[in-house]
């Protein structure tokens, strides 16, 4: 593990018009840790990790991966990350293999490697014998393991994950988590993930961000965190830290479609 | 290169998977085909315009080409949340790479749905007037593809909500195809008409297609090709810039 933080955001910022979705924010990830962003809904871990991969511009602020700038240097940084995000971004009529292979050609990885790879990589997440079915046939573990699959393919330095067990029954988190942990190991991936399960962040990560209302509240690891607030779980700390106030946002487009995209299933 | 040609492929292979849709999607041109075709027929012989079907063929083959590649730009929308296209917005490859190999896959399935209808037509009795001209008719199809794909580019890179698809289909695809003499002459209309009908990028291609095919342009091929080749740049300049800009 190096000193060097692969991810430095300092006084990051972003807003929709009136609302401040991340209000400065400042954290380091270090290189090879399981860095957890935990916080309630709409607390700004997803438009943070949009910043960080690049779909979204901050409104101040500076934010760095692998010591580059995201928002002058945006081809450099995506060539050093895979992302998988809240929502699927599989093509569903495509097969596992198609899917892999076109990540492979949009990172421009060699043929002979992407071949390699695509197997190896199939086969650590036990879907090599579905490879060539149509991922819409497939269950929602499946997918999501053959997203990080493919968010691998091209060797990254960091691995973002947005929530991604969302949806997953208790058999698949546990599996999930299990990869994750395990590519942490071999393959010394840096990962950022997003939950607001706190028993997921207290298994996996080595460090937790706390982040409530745009804000980080508390950064630490998980027995810091609890003597930090004198709390004995994680859950304790949390509401410890962030209130126990419902939220309730106001809908968005992405919502409204989210609807109706659990009505149609495809 | 490499990144356009996957793009544009991933467009056919889905295109071609896809049986079900094909045989929906023709449904539409089929019945215009069929019905009006045959329906309005002897009023337009008695009226001394000769063969409604030959007349309407090009316009038919015209509104499945709109329409598969206005849609293709529209399903944009729904892939930005859901789908492939956020995998590609945050890959190492220049937008503008990811722009073109979207709309000409959009574009190249446009083209193959008007070719379905074009044999279709054939089957219903249509007759081109000269072989030799139905490649460079084709060659009209791939412009007036383009120029919707890439519309359609531009919409969907720039509305956020699935109800802005309702919009875009009643206010603007609608409109296209009914203004674009698909259905009529353009001789003799009514001055408002007449003129909306001038701004509709369709109606030159229409009139470009009949001009090949059966033989009679209003305007003539080679404006009509000026025009679509024109309006053609200006769109994919268009949607070019507004899928460089999107933030999903």
């Amino acid at each position: 593990m190096s000193d060097r933080p692969i991810i430095r955001v300092q006084h990051g910022v972003k807003s929709f018009g009136k609302v401040t979705a991340v209000n400065d924010v400042s954290f380091d990830v270090r290189a090879g840790e399981i860095f957890a962003f935990l916080g309630p809904n709409g607390a700004g871990k997803t438009t943070t990790i949009k910043m960080l991969t690049t779909l979204l511009r901050p409104t101040t602020g500076s934010l760095e991966l692998d010591g580059l700038d995201v928002t002058t240097h945006p081809m450099e940084v995506r060539k050093r990350f895979g992302v998988v995000f809240q929502d699927p971004s599989l093509d569903s009529d495509l097969t596992a293999w198609e899917n892999m292979d076109i990540h492979g050609v949009l990172y421009h990885v060699p043929r002979q490697v992407r071949r390699e790879r695509c197997e190896a990589l199939l086969r650590m997440f036990e879907l090599w014998e579905r490879r060539d079915d149509l991922v819409k046939t497939f269950s929602g573990g499946m997918k999501r393991r053959l997203e990080i699959a493919r968010g691998l393919l091209h060797t990254p330095k960091v691995l973002f994950l947005d929530e991604p067990t969302l949806g997953l029954d208790p058999q698949s988190r546990n599996q999930m988590w299990t990869h994750v942990r395990s590519l942490n190991q071999t393959e010394r991936v840096t990962v950022f993930l997003t939950t607001h399960y706190m028993d997921e962040a207290d298994r996996v990560a080595d460090r937790i961000a706390v982040i409530d209302h745009g804000r980080i509240v508390a950064t630490g690891s998980s027995a810091e965190l609890k003597a930090q607030t004198g709390t004995d779980s994680l859950e304790a700390a949390f509401l410890a830290l962030t209130g126990t106030t419902i939220r309730d946002e106001s809908a968005t487009a992405a919502d409204q479609m989210r609807q109706v995209a659990r009505v149609w299933r495809r | 290169m490499a990144v356009i040609f996957v793009l544009w492929l991933r467009e056919i292979k889905k295109y071609l998977r896809s049986r079900v849709q094909i045989v929906a999607s023709l449904g539409g041109p089929l019945m215009y085909l069929g019905v009006l075709g045959f329906g309005l027929g002897p009023v337009f012989r008695r009226a001394g315009e000769g063969s409604y079907l030959q007349f309407m063929a090009p316009g038919v083959i015209g509104m499945a080409v709109l329409f598969t590649a206005m849609f293709s730009g529209i399903a944009m929308l729904w892939d930005r949340q859901f789908g492939f296209l956020k995998e590609t917005l945050v890959a190492p490859v220049p937008r503008l790479a990811i722009m073109i190999g979207r709309t000409l896959g959009g574009a190249t399935v446009a083209v193959l749905q008007g070719a379905l209808i074009f044999v279709v037509a054939l089957i219903a009795g249509f007759r081109p007037v000269s072989v030799l001209a139905v490649p460079l008719a084709f060659f009209v199809i791939v412009l007036i593809a383009v120029v919707f794909a890439a519309l359609a580019t531009a919409i969907g890179s720039t509305i956020k909500e699935m109800q802005g698809f309702q919009m875009v289909m009643n206010f603007l695809v609608m409109p296209i195809f009914f203004l674009s003499g698909a259905i009529y002459p353009l001789q003799g209309l009514p001055r408002v008409l007449a003129a909306l009908t001038r701004i509709d990028p369709l109606t030159y291609g229409v009139d470009g297609v009949r001009g090949l095919l059966i033989g009679s342009a209003y305007f003539g091929v080679g404006v009509d090709l000026a025009v679509l080749f024109g309006v053609g740049v200006l769109f994919v300049a268009a949607g070019a810039w507004r899928f460089s800009r999107i933030e999903a």
